[in-house]
């Protein structure tokens, strides 16, 4: 098993490991967001997707020798705490007035 | 040892994310979202972020989970069984999941990385700020107009109407 691991611990990690990790995490979260039915849980994987950005975004601005990547993350960060608090109001409002927050009872623009 | 550091924490990162997916309970999911923050700060750090990461952590540990737990209590309900997947939906996430595995391939495969150069652009603190503080001035400032517009919005949002029909 050590032996077996001894190859994968050898290779220096470089930008491709990083972002494969991005890569994975946006997946993760994208699934999230298409398969659960929970609103609050969709929003978690939301986040999940952003933060897999700005891996990628840190990663890029390493391996680049720049520091933009990094400031953008900065930006992203506020912008994702603004998001959070104004969809968990509109979550809040919603629950008030349908008491669910199951989103396949959330369908009175379908009908 | 650095390649080990890297493992654990994509390890943390994206079980805890996997977790969150397939987490019943949505206090739970809070919870491995927690962990799995946790892992992508530990990335960070070893990316010579390390004040990205503190903030990450300051920002998403403090507020947001925080946040997220909170209105989950607050709206009380009952984390009933995880409802089976719809094929349709199944069919969408594997097609979205197989193009993003293509083009990370193609990316892996044909397309020239830049390769790793070393040196100036220390992320010190003292180089945050000069940039902020310069080029990205302007950025700063609507930045803070949206906190200002978001905070105006959350009180609209959440203020309580005395009819319901008022809204329309």
């Amino acid at each position: 098993m050590i032996a077996h691991l001894q190859p994968m611990l050898a290779v220096t990690v470089g930008l491709d490991h990083y972002l494969h990790v991005a890569a994975l995490l946006f997946a993760l979260g994208f699934f999230g967001v298409l398969l659960r039915k929970n609103t609050l849980v969709i929003y978690m994987c939301l986040e999940l997707m952003l933060i897999a950005s700005t891996l990628a975004l840190v990663a890029f601005s390493h391996f680049n020798d720049t520091l933009d990547g990094n400031i953008f993350v900065f930006f992203i960060l506020t912008i994702a705490a603004a998001e959070v608090a104004v969809g968990l109001a509109i979550i809040v409002a919603l629950f008030r007035r349908r008491h669910t927050v199951q989103v396949e009872e959330l369908n009175h623009l379908k009908h | 040892m650095a390649n080990l550091l890297f493992y654990t924490f994509t390890f943390l990162t994206l079980a805890g994310a996997a977790l969150v997916v397939v987490n019943k309970n949505a206090v739970n999911a809070a919870m491995f979202l927690l962990l799995s923050l946790v892992g992508v700060a530990g990335l960070f750090v070893m990316l010579d972020a390390a004040l990205l990461a503190f903030v990450l952590l300051l920002v998403y540990a403090g507020a947001v989970v925080a946040l997220f737990l909170f209105i989950i209590m607050l709206l009380d309900t009952t984390p009933g069984a995880l409802k089976p997947f719809k094929t349709t939906t199944i069919a969408a996430s594997a097609l979205g999941g197989a193009l993003l595995l293509v083009g990370v391939l193609s990316l892996h495969h044909r397309a020239q990385l830049p390769a790793p150069v070393t040196g100036a652009a220390v992320p010190t603190l003292k180089n945050y700020a000069e940039m902020l503080f310069t080029t990205y001035l302007l950025p700063v400032q609507v930045v803070g107009f949206m906190l200002l517009i978001a905070m105006l919005g959350v009180i609209v949002l959440s203020k309580k109407f005395a009819d319901p029909e008022d809204v329309k």
